[in-house]
């Protein structure tokens, strides 16, 4: 299919029954609205292949960031008799990527929507158990999960045999102690098994050898609350929701000096523009655009040039940025982008779990080159330094994605904000001050 | 000494958790929410509940940011100091809630009233800037709301 | 290896056959490429954390641009295509460096790590030498550890190498990191004393400055200014090998002499911190003479050459001469005393009840169908049931080995989600908690216990009974049933059977150290039960001291019967070889009467309790000081050599020993002129001494016509050393006992295994140039690690079961309590115990009792109670001794032993107030 010409079907499955005044869907409007019968479908008539199947021909992309097909991973998990058990289903909701709110939004506003999700995802992986990472600030989401699976667990949503299917699960909602780190998949099983959330070495992979061990499945909440609207909807619906092949509406999000800052369900594919124009109003009252990062704090700028492309995994790499969360956050030609690359590596030196060295020495030294530059003490050779440490945090010469995604930013930056470097520089002193 | 209903609820999470170990940030953060904070003789208390020695414990708790080993105030104010904030004017706040209340960053006020953090990005971008306190979110702040603010809090 | 896949791989476009799935910098450095490196050890293996490994790997011939992979993370395969020396890869490399460098204090002129210091190596390796970071380095506090590690943490660079070390690889739970980011922190929760044993290894293990040696800093040398040479630990009967280092006359500290089937990489803190008992103030350098008069006593010196003559004429007026030997002597001197005295007059040095179980080991080893292991194949076995020891006391290198074979059976879990062992932070992630089979019988909790999958209290009985269950339970005819095991010991014996004969290679070990045979018995039975079920069943005792195998094999009656004779009237004349018989395990009435006889000569280093008994000392040298053979508990002959010439008229024994048979004309003496000399005639005159003569090459062994250094080659001063005293350099002592010299000149390369003096090779200036030594990183030295088995199972050998006595169960009694010697790693071996360091970590004198017992005797943890024969005891609650049964430690300085376990009057009588 041609993408530029697909169209997608304008509906709304992840936020249209929610409520207006903010307040989260208890059971009975959730049900209502037609919710657990997801789930009652997928355990009275569909195998738990049938639902990875469902999950696969829906083309689902993993919100997490970094858009793996949720269908292939979920493949990887054994299954069958000799299938080790316990098994763990994960929703990573630990959202600590700077920029990003979409998981909340969906937790506070509709939490039976991801526990639906999360029990059709264990059933299809034959889970034991299920968890909930939460970043520990996420109090009021803290609260609305937690009395929604208190009712969950009430309605035999969950526990012993699930509404006499004969499937049983137990979930837990754990409340993490800050730290980026954990949010990184094999981050979070460290921080759950109670150690120390440094990263593990892939292979072998969680979905073989993950949470204590045993096979594991991490999922972005995001990723999770779209399952039931699948088995519900069909694949054939799911991928009609998007203005390309992958499958869904998506939550994209804006933030920075736009209008009106905010998260909107919208079809997977959605333009920049669109977004940023329409939804979030456009920029404040007297500034003017100068580029933005599409989804979190780990993806490279998009400049206006870029301002017509699709948001979507493959088109925003394409571009040379990520996709990543899709909540992009919007800079502002009052804003010194040398200022805002410091303020994103700090960010990501101080979240540096400090397990290999580039990340963990290099990341403070990239820091304080910018720190310099900023406050005029950069000197010449200072931005061919930024860029050697760009192409030496590379993916594979760290052991995990942080310090990767954490050169995104600043890589892209030197590119395409290359004067702005060297007035500070030439200057000594910033500019915007 | 722990008291019973912190005894109570860490052997609580105990049970949720299955494994000891697994529970050992719950526990924590069970002494902090009664305390504010995790002095060395309950971090040692709760390595003694869970079977651990306080250097395990230890080592796992001085990794997150948000169990606190030293002792804070009554209200602990976290400032998101991450991205969207700062483009919004973070450090406006910052500086203002630095003079209100005489005191820098991982400070405490004299009279033990306040101790003022930095956090990563709160996951409110969309009201950005925003402080927590006391884990309720305050956003699309600006200097001239911080006073009045901060008189919620005794 | 057994039926591994050999793979082409290709370095720098060079074929090279390796083990399949080996990761490529272990598979590199055993070709010998140099990749610098920094988390990856050995031993502990791979996590790919420090990222200095990096090489580039292309996915074919056509593939130009590679990508940059963690050579210890990437296992090798067929046609798989690496280079160290592409630009990106060695540019990767020197960043790591130059990163790990921002922080790093430029302190190496003062560092005690200084030329020894893997990061000075690998900087200088990848090329790092200028500073483009131009910020502030951070600081952290550093912590008192104790008095064997000193912690510098600025010098950090994060490898954490230290806590998978201290905490993953020996089970250390008071260490750790701390923090997060750039302020990852290394060490202990408080400041306080590092508990575990292996604490030392630390120093070796850091491949920078933060853990050093502290009894090196005390009186400190740089590295390259210490003389060494090949050694043997002498703290305990595992037989270590080290390199112990001196300067000016004095040791100055120990290091692991890496030796793959013994201790590998890691020694434990006994063997590294007690050396200093040789730089003693107070040892003997001039023979001696004591004479009682009636007012008291007399010491006073001999005048040159009179000692020799002296004691000729001793000898030839005495009326029957005996010899006690020693199992901390050399095989050499233990020999030369039984030549001298004769075979017949030649007692053991030991008790009747350690010689005997020692005379059964001898047995058991040298003649059953079981193979008595060593710690490396120790560390293979998936499934041990210990009886009887507190290996982490008596043997502690064991003990950690132990912590390693558990890892097997999980190894398999593991293969089975094909990680491979060397992925050490995956397979750990993977293995989780699991464990495989340990099985410990103690009377009390062990430090060992936490690794075992079951325990059991008991008394020795009790554990001997069990013992003998388990290899009724694996073979009917072996003795047994045992009658009225309780039901909880009965369901452990069928536990303990079925996992030692469902393990692919399952190991027994017990010991003498609660000198019970029943012990050595049932360990025996149930390890011959298993080779008859066809089980490669492997079977280890530990030894008491540095030599009691030797001994033991020499043969000789007992002390007791030493006393016999001379009470007999049949000896009036007593020499006493490097034996303190007072402070031993004698009855302190019998050894007092046997020092009554008229004559006693004792021949040591050190005063004792022995010595003030004795009428003429000749000083003899310690291990440092001389060289000569021990035989470890595995049955292992390994040969020691003389670090440096002492002072004084001290000698080896067996020289001393000599000299009177050679003055008193006995054939054959006058040709013992080296130590090959006398090794030849023991090796001939004893069968079971047959092989020791290969344990080591003689004398005249040559590297290209020249002896090996003991000097490195940067030796410094020289030529200054003693112009205090002399401004004439000396002429450098000779060595007429082995092919090393006390000189910087000699051969410059690697010498056969026994004779490495230090590892060093150009470019590796740390304990790491290790890899340089080995054909195969972690395997065996070039030529075969050091030393001669000489027991070998037998083929067929069917020996026949033990236990026509399966002991009675234990009864506890109401008016006294059976107590049992607790060993301690620090305290119980007399001679570490002479070392400062070592001392500050001796407990006090104590008895430890059962917290129902105390309760009844009304005596508080701390409470001190007199408890004749042994003095002031402070009371200690243990919990885990099973009724009737009260613990002693043994061994300590300054506590009165009578031979334990025995029955001692419950202390309640003996209570004093206090406290
Ligand atoms: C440093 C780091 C932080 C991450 N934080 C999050 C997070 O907060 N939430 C999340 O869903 N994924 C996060 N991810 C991605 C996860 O590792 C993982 O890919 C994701 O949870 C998978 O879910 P998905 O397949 O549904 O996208 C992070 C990744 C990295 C490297
Ligand atoms: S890149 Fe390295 S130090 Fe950074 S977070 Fe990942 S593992 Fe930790
Ligand atoms: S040695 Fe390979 S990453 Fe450290």
């Amino acid at each position: 299919m041609n993408e530029k010409e697909k169209r997608p079907n304008i509906e709304r499955p992840l936020t249209k029954d929610m409520r207006t005044d903010g307040q989260a869907l208890d059971i009975k409007e959730y049900v209502r609205a037609g919710g657990y019968g997801g789930l009652r479908k997928a355990l009275r008539e569909m195998t738990p292949g049938d639902v990875q199947k469902a999950v696969s021909d829906s083309n689902l992309r993993g919100r997490g960031g970094a858009g793996f097909p949720t269908g292939k991973k979920w493949s990887f998990v054994p299954m069958g008799k000799d299938a080790p058990h316990p098994g763990f289903l994960i929703s990573n909701s630990d959202e600590m990527e700077p920029g990003t709110f979409k998981d909340r939004i969906l937790m506070e506003g509709n939490p039976h929507q991801l526990i639906e999700g999360m029990i059709i995802s264990s059933y299809a992986i034959q889970a034991d158990y299920a968890y909930i990472f939460l970043r520990m600030e996420y109090g009021e989401s803290a609260k609305r999960l937690s009395k929604a699976i208190a009712e969950a667990y009430a309605n035999n949503y969950l526990g012993k045999n699930i509404l006499g299917s004969g499937y049983s699960l137990e979930m837990r909602l754990h409340l993490s102690a800050g730290r980026y780190m954990c949010g990184e998949e094999t981050g979070l099983l460290n921080s759950l098994e109670g150690r120390r959330a440094t990263p593990r070495a892939k292979p072998p992979y969680p979905q073989l050898c993950g949470l204590w061990g045993k096979p594991t499945v991490v999922n972005n909440a995001e990723t999770l609350s779209n399952v039931p609207h699948i088995v519900k909807n069909g694949a054939q619906w799911f991928r009609g929701l998007s203005c390309t092949d992958d499958g869904g509406t998506k939550i994209y999000g804006a933030s920075g000096k736009v209008r009106r800052p905010g998260a909107w369900e919208l079809p997977l594919g959605t333009t920049v523009r669109e977004i940023l124009e329409e939804h979030a109003g456009g920029m404040r009252e007297g500034l003017r655009f100068r580029g933005l990062l599409p989804g979190g704090a780990s993806t490279g700028f998009l400049i206006e040039e870029h301002l017509d492309i699709r948001m979507d995994f493959d088109s925003v790499q394409k571009a040379g940025s990520r996709m990543g969360t899709g909540t992009m956050i919007v800079m502002d030609d009052r804003t010194c982008p040398v200022g805002m690359v410091r303020n994103l590596i700090k960010f990501f030196a101080r979240e540096s779990c400090g397990w290999c060295t580039p990340c963990r020495d290099g990341l403070p030294w990239v820091e304080d080159i910018l720190h310099a530059i900023e406050t005029g003490k950069g000197r010449h050779g200072d931005l061919e330094l930024l860029e050697e440490h760009c192409a030496l945090l590379a993916p594979g010469n760290t052991y995990c994605a942080l310090a990767p995604g954490a050169v995104e930013p600043l890589q892209s930056a030197l590119r395409y904000f290359r004067e702005d470097f060297e007035r500070h520089i030439t200057q000594k002193s910033c500019p915007w001050r | 000494m722990l008291t019973e209903t912190e005894r109570r609820e860490i052997e609580q999470e105990l049970k949720s958790y299955g494994r000891k170990r697994a529970a050992g940030v719950e526990a924590l953060k069970i002494v902090q929410r009664h305390r504010g904070w995790v002095s060395d003789e309950h971090l040692e208390e709760v390595a003694g509940i869970l079977g651990v020695t306080p250097d395990e414990l230890d080592g796992t708790a001085t990794f997150y940011s948000l169990v606190f080993r030293r002792e804070v105030g009554r209200h602990v104010i976290l400032v998101c100091d991450s991205i969207s904030c700062w483009i919004t004017g973070y450090e406006d706040i910052l500086c203002r809630l630095q003079n209100v209340l005489g005191i820098g960053l991982g400070g405490t006020t004299p009279d033990g009233r306040f101790t003022l953090l930095p956090v990563c990005c709160l996951g409110v971008c969309e009201q950005a800037p925003a402080v927590l306190i006391d884990g309720k979110v305050h956003g699309n702040l600006s200097p001239e709301k911080i006073e009045s603010l901060l008189e919620k809090y005794e | 290896m057994d039926g591994k896949k050999t793979v082409t791989i290709y370095v720098e476009g060079k074929p090279h056959q390796v083990e399949e799935g080996k990761n490529l910098l272990d598979a590199c450095l055993s070709l010998g490429y140099d990749i610098p490196y920094f988390c990856w050890h050995p031993a502990m293996h791979s996590v790919g954390a420090c990222r200095q490994c990096a090489v580039k790997q292309f996915r074919d011939e056509k593939d130009t641009r590679g990508r940059i992979v963690m050579s210890c993370m990437t296992p090798a395969a067929d046609g798989t295509r690496i280079s160290i020396n592409d630009p990106e890869a060695v540019k990767f490399r020197a960043s790591v460096i130059e990163w790990l460098m921002t922080n790093h204090p430029h302190d190496c002129p003062v560092c005690d790590e200084g030329g020894e210091c893997h990061l000075q190596d690998m900087t200088v390796m990848t090329g790092h030498s200028y500073r483009r970071f131009r910020s502030r380095k951070r600081t952290h506090r550093n912590q008192y550890l104790g008095p064997f590690v000193n912690h510098e943490m600025n010098r950090c660079i994060a490898c954490y190498r230290c806590v998978r070390f201290y905490n993953d690889y020996a089970g250390g739970r008071d260490f750790g990191v701390f923090g997060a980011h750039n302020y990852v922190y290394f060490g202990r929760y408080k400041d306080g004393v590092l508990e575990n044993e292996f604490s030392g290894n630390l120093v070796e293990v850091c491949p920078t400055g933060v853990f050093t040696d502290k009894t090196l800093k005390r009186h400190y040398t740089r590295k390259w200014d210490l003389q060494t040479a090949p050694s043997i630990c002498v703290h305990c009967g595992l037989g270590c090998n080290t390199i112990p280092g001196e300067r000016y006359g004095t040791l100055r500290r120990i290091r692991n002499r890496y030796n793959g089937e013994i201790n590998g990489y890691f020694i434990c803190d006994r063997g590294r911190y007690g050396y200093e008992f040789i730089n003693n103030e107070n040892r003997f350098r001039f023979p001696v003479r004591l004479e009682r008069h009636g007012d008291g006593e007399k010491t006073g010196t001999f005048g040159s050459g009179e000692v020799i003559p002296h004691i000729k004429s001793i000898l030839q007026r005495a009326r029957g001469v005996i010899g006690i030997g020693s199992p901390r002597a050399s095989l050499e001197a233990n020999f030369a005393l039984r030549r001298l005295v004769g075979k017949e007059r030649f007692y053991q040095g030991t008790s009747a009840g350690e010689a005997r179980i020692m005379a059964d080991i001898v047995n058991i080893l040298g003649n059953g169908p079981a193979r008595t292991p060593s710690l490396r194949e120790t560390e293979s076995c998936d499934a041990v049931f210990v009886l009887g020891e507190d290996l982490t006391n008596t043997a502690p290198r064991m003990a950690l080995a132990l912590r390693q074979s558990v890892m097997q059976q999980p190894a398999r879990l593991a293969a089975g989600m094909k990680i491979p062992r060397w992925d050490d932070k995956g397979f750990r992630e993977a293995v989780q908690n699991n464990k495989g089979p340990l099985y410990i019988a103690h009377p009390h909790g062990t430090k060992l216990d936490d690794a075992a999958a079951a325990v059991f209290r008991g008394a020795p009985e009790d554990i001997a009974r069990l013992g003998f269950a388990v290899a009724n339970l694996l073979d009917d005819n072996a003795p047994g049933p045992v009658k009225d095991l309780p039901g909880e010991a009965s369901s452990l014996a069928e536990e303990i059977a079925r996992a030692l004969e469902n393990a692919e290679k399952p190991l027994v070990i017990s010991g003498a150290s609660l000198k019970t045979p029943a012990l050595i018995h049932a360990a025996a039975n149930i390890a011959f039960a298993l080779v008859k079920k066809g089980k490669p069943a492997c079977l280890s005792y530990a030894a008491p001291e540095c030599n009691s195998m030797g001994l033991s094999l020499m043969g000789g009656a007992p002390m007791e019967d030493a006393l016999k004779t001379v009470q007999a009237g049949e000896a009036d004349t007593v020499i006493i070889l490097e034996n303190d018989i007072l402070a031993g395990q004698m009855a302190p009435d019998q050894a007092e009467a046997l020092l009554s006889a008229r004559n006693v000569i004792l021949i040591d280093h050190l005063p004792g309790r022995t010595s003030s008994m004795a009428g003429i000392i000749l000083p003899a040298s310690t291990f440092a000081e001389g060289s000569g053979t021990f035989i470890n508990s595995e049955g292992r002959a390994q040969r020691f050599y003389k670090v440096f010439d002492p002072s004084g008229d001290i000698q080896e024994s067996w020289r001393w020993l000599r000299d009177i048979m050679v003055d008193m004309a006995y054939p054959g003496a006058s040709g013992w002129l080296t130590l090959d000399d006398i090794v030849s005639s023991l090796s001939a005159e004893i069968p079971g001494l047959r092989a020791v003569a290969n344990a080591a090459p003689p004398e005249g062994f040559r590297m290209a016509g020249m002896k090996i250094p003991r000097q490195p080659h940067r030796y410094s001063g020289r030529t200054s050393m003693n112009a205090a005293l002399n401004v004439h350099e000396p002429k450098p002592a000779e060595d007429h006992d082995s092919p090393l010299t006390f000189s910087m000149e000699g051969y410059a390369g690697q010498p056969p295994s026994p004779l490495i003096p230090r590892f060093w090779a150009p470019a590796w200036n740390s304990a790491q140039a290790v890899n340089k030594f080995q054909p195969e990183v972690n395997g065996p030295l070039r030529g075969g690690d050091p030393g001669v088995r000489l027991f070998e199972p037998k083929e067929n050998a069917l020996m026949d079961y033990f236990g026509k006595e399966i002991p009675q169960a234990f009864t506890p009694e109401k008016e006294r309590l059976f107590a049992v010697p607790v060993y301690h790693i620090f305290g119980s071996e007399p001679l570490s115990s002479l070392s400062p360091a070592i001392a500050g970590r001796i407990p006090a004198p104590y008895i430890a009792l059962r917290p129902e017992d105390a309760e009844k005797m009304r005596v508080p943890e701390g409470h001190v109670i007199e408890l004749p024969p042994f003095g002031s005891l402070s009371v200690r609650i243990d919990g885990s001794l099973p009724e009737g049964l009260a613990g002693i430690p043994y061994g300590l300085p300054g506590l009165k032993d009578m031979e334990l376990p025995a029955w001692i009057n419950s202390p309640a009588a003996a209570k004093k107030g206090g406290q």
